[in-house]
């Protein structure tokens, strides 16, 4: 134990110059010089103003806006988390339930079969940016209602904000619904 | 065909192309072969052990491997213990956060000193940037490269012949923090910060939404860690989504980065052994049981992942995009189900979706995943694991055809099936008798808040949290509220327990059987590197699973299954 201990104590002190101090001040500096906003996090401006971060999503709950994903953390993210609910609890599915009923409340029109799975559930962050393409077009109606703009115009909007799987092929298809709710703003 | 299927297919082969060459650089730095990083690290590992005082040419036995392991060990975790009691008022905290309560810092000093990395904290809240750098970032390096520098004295002793001396545990600790993980890390980091991950010193940033809602955007040194949490198989998150978070994985391309980097040194030490060895043969071998074990587990995990909840779609609403709750849009239900299994069969734990919230199926597999902790496994320690099931699987076999069981040209005794045996029954004991106190605990006083869900899928957030610590893994079914005393000692003991005795198991039959005479291969021989034994192996992992298990495992998912279709 004796023979090992200032060796072991010695070795600990030199891990931690080089595996702590050295390793994240080299990857800190580096991020100043090559990551976007110099690696504290792509943001989003508006009139020079921060409106928010480009990765990290916000709470839409109003009816001229494209609604955001329920959440657990209500988009404050000073925290994270999913709602951690089983498949096959019964308080949840009621959630649920409530969920769609509020949806088709809100946007008469729309069938019950065209409501994306993405738009009822809850995501694993609390703080997802995107929704799927589908769930943005089946709010578009109710957006031009509430801001008395063609649907037509919304839904080339949404188009061209839609992003394509990574190289085309692999993952999903979303939609950052801030972008397109600044985007939105921008249109009238 | 189906973009996010071609996502994952992608993935595991691209995986495999980095971590077969990477399994032959490893083995070369290992049995100390020039390699392309001499000119780089050699001067200062020479540093390192000089200003240490430590010899790394002296070669030690056994047990003066595994005293070395155990007391810088122990060091680490009364380093962290302070870190963690007294980082409300040490400096680099700009959020404020409160120190943690003594049971609490407990708990994830051990947690992350094993490699297991429970978190029963929140990242944005519990901890402090000083925390997470000197502690979190730094145990992540060492737990890792502990493991993998006792696999490589193992390595060391399955070469040797009739010695004692089976190579000298702090060489190998330094060579495999600074010519593997060190490097690797560096890379991965590189490639999230470019795509979005944070590494800012300052604190929260306050702002205004767009709809008008006042918010905080936590943020922090987050990439250097989250490189090297799943680097070294650690998995333990910069956030407290983990890394579901978008600011720890922001996009598809970092989770693939993320995917492959957890997954590549637990299947390259498999090719690091073969070329250690000189036996490619059993290489392929252990890749192939472990590989089918992964697939029979992953494929089913991704099929109902991308079906969806049944009792969401008898709503009526369009469930093609599979079980939402709890995953993110940018990551879609076929690589959240992918990663569910690769990050439990291998001990990451991270998670990029709340596996509370997967189908009955998909929680069972990846609780089978950690039962049997072997199918690639973590940093190291998978092949320990493995090992075991080897030793024992030889024996019984050895016994089945009437030949003297040997392994490497050692003979198999008695001595060393009974560490292997124990070694391979703690594992069940720990995670069942856990499980049944926290049942008995919770069925006197239900009201005591534990469970986010009722019934069947309650029962297994607790068998889960027992699991994942007994594997060393540290994801969770994480509606468990598990920042408490009986959650807090009782894992923490079970993580101690089932990080160093499956190390010192392993490491103590291999210095057992360097010491015996080596006998040279002939007609009689049981051969080790091939199909049948690999079988054989496997009938061994599946039926020490399935017994031990099937109980417990039939009271949570498969009943959770059977209720919901």
């Amino acid at each position: 134990m004796k023979t090992n201990l200032f060796p072991a104590l010695k070795l600990t002190l030199l891990s931690i110059v080089l595996f702590v101090v050295i390793y994240a001040s080299l990857i800190g500096g580096a991020a100043y010089f090559i990551a976007p906003n110099h690696g504290r996090g792509e943001v989003i401006l508006k009139n020079g103003k921060l409106i928010g971060f480009a990765n990290v999503g916000q709470m839409f709950s109003k009816d001229e806006y494209f609604w955001s994903r329920p959440s657990t953390v209500n988009y404050n993210a000073a925290g994270s988390a999913g709602s951690n609910k089983g498949p096959s609890n019964e308080e949840y599915l009621l959630t649920i339930q409530a969920r769609i009923d509020t949806f088709m409340t809100h946007n008469p029109g729309v069938k019950k079969h065209e409501i994306p799975v993405d738009m009822i559930t809850a995501s694993g962050s609390g703080l997802d940016p995107h929704i799927s393409p589908q769930a943005a077009r089946i709010q578009v109606s109710r957006i031009a209602r509430t801001r008395k703009i063609t649907q037509e115009k919304i839904l080339t909007l949404v188009d061209s904000l839609t992003e394509k799987p990574w190289l085309g092929i692999m993952g999903t298809s979303r939609v950052n619904v801030l972008r397109l709710n600044l985007a939105l703003d921008e249109l009238r | 065909m189906n973009s996010e299927l071609f996502g994952i297919l992608f993935t595991f082969a691209a995986t495999l192309a980095i971590a077969i060459p990477l399994g032959k650089y490893i083995g070369k730095v290992y049995t100390g072969e020039r390699t392309l990083l001499d000119p780089v690290f050699g001067p200062i590992e020479k540093y390192f052990f000089r200003w240490s005082g430590i010899d790394p040419t002296q070669e030690m036995d056994w047990k003066q491997n595994l005293i070395a392991l155990l007391t810088i060990n122990f060091i680490w975790f009364i380093l962290a213990m302070c870190i963690l009691m007294n980082q409300g008022w040490l400096p680099w905290n700009p959020d404020h956060n409160p120190s943690m309560s003594p049971d609490l810092a407990f708990n994830t000093a051990i947690s992350f000193l094993v490699n297991c990395n429970l978190q029963h904290y929140s990242g944005e809240t519990g901890a402090t940037y000083l925390s997470q750098l000197f502690c979190f970032m730094f145990l992540h390096f060492v737990s890792a490269s502990t493991g993998m520098a006792a696999l490589a004295v193992v390595f060391n002793a399955m070469k040797a012949h009739t010695t004692s001396q089976i190579g000298n545990f702090y060489h190998y600790f330094v060579k495999s923090n600074t010519r593997i993980l060190l490097p690797l890390s560096i890379i991965v980091a590189l490639l999230l910060v470019i795509s979005g991950a944070p590494m800012n010193p300052e604190g929260k940033e306050t702002l205004v939404t767009l709809q008008g809602d006042t918010v905080q955007v936590s943020r922090g040194p987050a990439a250097a860690l989250i490189a090297i949490k799943h680097i070294g198989t650690n998995g333990g998150g910069y956030f407290g989504a983990n890394s579901a978070h978008p600011l720890e994985n922001p996009n598809y391309f970092t989770n693939v980065v993320e995917l492959i980097a957890q997954t590549i040194i637990p299947i390259a030490m498999i090719f690091a052994l073969g070329h250690f060895l000189k036996r490619r043969k059993l290489a392929w071998m252990i890749f192939g049981v472990m590989t089918i074990g992964f697939l029979m587990l992953v494929i089913p995990t991704v099929y109902y992942e991308m079906q969806g909840n049944p009792a969401i779609e008898k709503m009526g609403v369009d469930v093609h995009a599979g079980a939402m709750e709890g995953k993110e849009v940018r990551f879609g239900s076929a690589s959240s189900g992918y990663w569910s299994i690769i990050t439990t069969i291998i001990s990451t734990g991270s998670v990029n979706a709340m596996l509370d919230s997967t189908m009955p199926i998909s929680g069972l597999n990846q609780m089978l995943g950690m039962m049997v902790n072997c199918f690639y496994g973590g940093c190291g320690v998978g092949i320990l694991n493995f090992y075991v099931f080897i030793i024992i699987a030889v024996f019984i076999s050895g016994l089945m055809v009437g030949r003297t069981p040997e392994f490497m040209g050692k003979k198999i005794e008695g001595k060393e099936m009974k560490i292997a045996m124990v070694i391979a029954l703690l594992h069940p004991l720990l995670i069942l008798a856990g499980t049944a106190l926290a049942s008995y605990q919770f069925t006197k006083d239900p009201n005591v808040g534990w469970l986010n869900n009722p019934g069947f899928h309650g029962f297994s957030e607790m068998l889960y949290e027992f699991t994942s610590s007994a594997a060393n893994n540290g994801s969770g079914f994480e509606g468990l509220g598990d920042n408490n005393l009986f959650w807090n000692i009782s894992t923490g003991i079970v993580l101690i327990l089932s990080r160093f005795l499956p190390i010192i198991g392993p490491v103590a039959i291999a210095g057992i059987l360097a010491k015996k005479k080596y006998i040279p291969e002939s007609a009689g021989t049981l051969k080790t590197d091939t199909a049948t034994f690999g079988i054989m192996v496997f009938a061994v992992i599946l039926v020490v699973a399935l017994l031990s298990f099937f109980p417990a495992l039939a009271l949570g998912p498969i009943a959770e299954y059977f209720s919901l279709y």
